[in-house]
C-alpha cells in the first residue's frame, strides 16, 4: 500500500544571529543552513496495518506524514501511496487517503460541523446515501447528536477533535494518517478515539499510520512502530520487540499491607520507586519467577503485577541512546 | 479536481460560503464601510466640479461614475491574496491541499459567494444614482449592458489572479504582504477608483493604460457609465480578456511551482 524509497526531505533555513547589526548585516547577506528533516528512510506498509510512527520531536514523524500526504515534496527518494504519487495530488489520489492533524482544523469555524460535512460530501462527490449512511454510523459511534448542528467555535476541543475526525472520515479514505489526533483531550475522551479509530481500521481495513506523544494510543492501536530519529529510521518492527530490544527487565509491582524496610526490598531488585503501601522493583527477567515468590513469601504482599516498563520510559531510553550514539560518532569524526 | 466534479461541488461551496459570508456580518458590514473611498470622492470632485466641470465631468456626471465605481468595487473586490498569504505563513493551506478540489476554486467560491450579500449594498447606491444622474447611470441598451457584464466579469477575474499572484508570492519570498501594499497603492491610483483615469496627462494616460488597473475597475465603470462608443469599448474589452488571459497563464504557473516549496508549517 505505502512505498518509502531513500526519503529525504532538506529545507534551506535562514540564520541570523539577534541584534540590529546582524539584522542589517542579513539584508546584503544572507546565510542558510540545511535542516535534514528526514534523511534517507525506507520502509513499506501492508494494506490494512497499522503503524506507529514514534520519535521525539523535531524526528522528521509529522514531515514523513506530510510527504506521504502529498502536502511536502521530497528532497530525494521515491514515495508511492496505493500506487500513486503523493506530490502529483492527483483527484484519485485524495480521494484515497485524508491526513487529521491534532493542531490543524478543517472544520468551518463559524458554522455547525454539518455544514463541513456537507461540504466534503461535494468536494469528494460521495453518493448521497453512502453520505447518509456514513454520517449515521460517525454520529452513532462518535455520539455527535448534540454536536453537529453547534457553530464550530461553541464546542470543547475533545468533541471539536470528535466532529474534525467525522469530517476526515465522511469519503471512507483507505489510507488514514493520524498527526496527533489526542493531543490536548482528556483522559476518556482519548479511549474513545483510540476505539473509534481501532474500530474503523477493523471494518474498512483502512491503513492506518499514527503519531502520538501519548505512547497509551501507540500501545493501544499500533502492533508495528518505525521509530524515526534524527530524520534516520533507528526502529522498525512490533512494539513489544521494541520493549524487548530496549527494556528487557520486568517490573514487579507490590502492594503491601505494612511499611517494610528499604534495605529488604533492595535485596530483592532494583527498587525503582518506593512509597507508603507500594513498591515498584526492576529484576531479569528471568529472575521474575524467583523474585516474586521470594517477595510473596517474605513481605506482607497484598497484591503483585509483573508488568513491562512504561513505554514513556522506554521511548525516552531509546532516543538517549541515539543521542549518545550520534554524539559518539561526532566525536570520532572530529578525532579522525 | 476534474470539471464535471468540480462542477457538481460548486453549488454546495457557494452554498457554504455564502453561510459562512452570512456568519461573518459584522466583517462584511466593516468592509463595505472601508470600500466607501468612491463616495469620498464624489463628495471632493464635486466640489471641484462646482465652478465649472472638469473636462467632460461635471457634477452629474461625478455622480455617476463614482457611485458607478462603488457599485463595481463592491462587485469585483477580493481578498485572497490576504487569505493566501495567512494560510501559507500559518500552514493551514494544507487542510485545502488535502482535499481533491483546487485551492484556487475554493479562494474563488469563498470570494464569490459573499457577493449576493454586497448586491443588498449595491441596490440602494444603484437606486440614488438612477434618481440623481437618470438613465446615464446604467448602460442604454442591452449591448451596453452585455459589454459592461462582460467588462465586470473580466474585472473580477483580473483583481482574482493579481490576489492570487500576490498571494502566492508568499510560498517564494519570507512575506509579501509589502507587496499587497504597493499593489493597493497602484490599484488606488491607476485604477480609476480615486478619479478617472481621463483625467491623467496624455502621455502618462498611455502607460496607464498597459496596466491591468484599468480594466480592473476604471473600464467597468466607463461602460457603466456609457463612456465609449461600441467600437472604442469592443477594442478596450480585447485588452481586458488579454490581461484576464496573461495573468490567468502566469498565476497559475507561478501557484503549480510555489506548491513544491510549501513548508507546511506547524502541526
Amino acid at each position: 500500500m505505502i512505498s518509502v524509497r531513500g526519503l529525504r526531505k532538506h529545507y534551506q533555513v535562514h540564520k541570523r544571529p539577534p541584534g540590529l547589526k546582524a539584522a542589517l548585516r542579513s539584508l546584503v547577506h544572507r546565510s542558510y543552513t540545511s535542516v535534514k528533516a528526514v534523511d534517507g528512510i525506507s520502509f513499506d506498509i501492508k494494506p490494512g496495518e497499522r503503524v506507529g510512527f514514534l520519535g521525539p520531536n523535531g524526528a522528521g514523524k509529522t514531515t514523513t506524514l506530510k510527504v506521504l500526504a502529498g502536502l511536502l515534496h521530497p528532497s530525494e527518494g521515491e514515495v508511492t501511496v496505493d500506487g500513486h504519487v503523493p506530490k502529483v495530488r492527483e483527484e484519485a489520489f485524495l480521494k484515497k487517503i485524508m491526513l487529521v492533524m491534532g493542531q490543524k482544523q478543517q472544520l468551518l469555524w463559524d458554522l455547525p460541523a454539518a455544514e463541513t460535512f456537507e461540504l466534503n460530501r461535494a468536494i469528494y462527490d460521495v453518493p448521497r446515501l453512502q453520505y447518509k449512511q456514513t454520517l449515521d454510523e460517525l454520529v452513532s459511534l462518535l455520539e455527535l447528536e448534540d454536536l453537529i448542528q453547534k457553530p464550530v467555535r461553541q464546542l470543547s476541543l475533545g468533541e471539536r477533535m470528535k466532529c474534525e475526525l467525522a469530517a476526515a472520515l465522511i469519503h471512507r479514505p483507505r489510507v488514514l494518517f493520524l498527526d496527533e489526533p489526542t493531543i490536548g483531550l482528556d483522559v476518556s475522551m482519548q479511549v474513545t478515539m483510540r476505539n473509534f479509530i481501532k474500530a474503523y481500521n477493523e471494518t474498512t481495513g483502512a491503513t492506518l499510520i499514527l503519531t502520538s506523544h501519548y505512547m497509551d494510543d501507540v500501545a493501544a492501536l499500533c502492533p508495528r512502530v518505525i521509530v524515526i530519529d534524527k530524520g534516520q529510521l533507528s526502529y522498525d518492527g512490533s512494539l513489544d520487540a521494541l520493549v524487548q530490544r530496549v527494556r528487557p527487565e520486568k517490573r514487579v509491582v507490590l502492594r503491601l499491607a505494612r511499611p517494610v524496610d528499604a534495605a529488604v526490598l533492595a535485596s530483592l531488585g532494583r527498587v525503582v520507586s518506593h512509597e507508603a503501601g507500594t513498591a515498584v522493583l526492576q529484576v531479569q527477567q528471568d529472575a521474575v519467577s524467583a523474585t516474586v515468590g521470594q517477595a510473596l513469601s517474605s513481605l506482607p504482599v497484598t497484591d503483585l503485577t509483573v508488568e513491562n516498563a512504561p513505554l514513556e520510559e522506554v521511548m525516552s531510553e531509546l532516543f538517549q541512546e541515539g543521542k549518545a550514539r550520534r554524539a559518539e560518532a561526532a566525536r570520532e569524526t572530529v578525532s579522525a | 479536481m476534474s470539471l464535471r466534479t468540480s462542477l457538481k461541488a460548486l453549488p454546495t461551496l457557494l452554498r457554504i460560503g455564502f453561510a459562512e459570508a452570512v456568519a461573518f456580518r459584522a466583517e462584511m458590514i466593516v468592509w463595505v464601510f472601508a470600500t466607501t473611498m468612491p463616495l469620498i470622492m464624489l463628495a471632493l470632485w464635486s466640489a471641484v466640479a462646482r465652478t465649472a466641470p472638469v473636462g467632460r465631468f461635471g457634477q452629474g456626471e461625478f455622480v455617476g461614475y463614482f457611485l458607478a465605481a462603488f457599485c463595481v468595487r463592491q462587485i469585483t473586490s477580493c481578498w485572497v491574496a490576504w487569505m493566501l498569504s495567512y494560510e501559507v505563513k500559518q500552514g493551514t493551506l494544507a487542510m485545502r491541499l488535502l482535499r481533491p478540489i483546487s485551492p484556487l476554486l475554493a479562494y474563488a467560491t469563498d470570494v464569490l459567494a459573499g457577493i449576493p450579500l454586497r448586491l443588498l449594498v449595491v441596490a440602494p447606491v444603484l437606486a440614488v444614482s438612477l434618481y440623481v444622474v437618470g438613465a446615464r447611470a446604467v448602460p442604454a441598451s442591452p449591448g451596453g449592458w452585455g459589454m459592461f457584464l462582460v467588462s465586470l466579469v473580466g474585472g473580477w477575474l483580473i483583481t482574482f489572479y493579481l490576489n492570487v499572484l500576490l498571494g502566492t508570492l508568499s510560498l517564494y519570498m519570507e512575506s509579501s504582504q509589502k507587496l499587497m501594499d504597493i499593489y493597493m497603492v497602484l490599484f488606488f491610483v491607476c485604477s480609476g477608483y480615486m478619479f478617472p483615469v481621463e483625467f491623467f496627462p496624455a502621455g502618462l494616460r498611455t502607460f496607464i493604460d498597459l496596466l491591468p488597473f484599468r480594466y480592473q475597475m476604471g473600464l467597468p465603470v466607463e461602460l457603466m457609465t456609457g463612456a465609449h462608443a461600441t467600437g472604442e469599448a469592443l477594442g478596450l474589452l480585447a485588452k481586458q480578456w488579454a490581461w484576464v488571459a496573461g495573468l490567468g497563464v502566469v498565476a497559475t504557473l507561478v501557484w503549480r511551482r510555489g506548491l513544491a516549496r510549501f513548508a507546511a508549517f506547524g502541526g
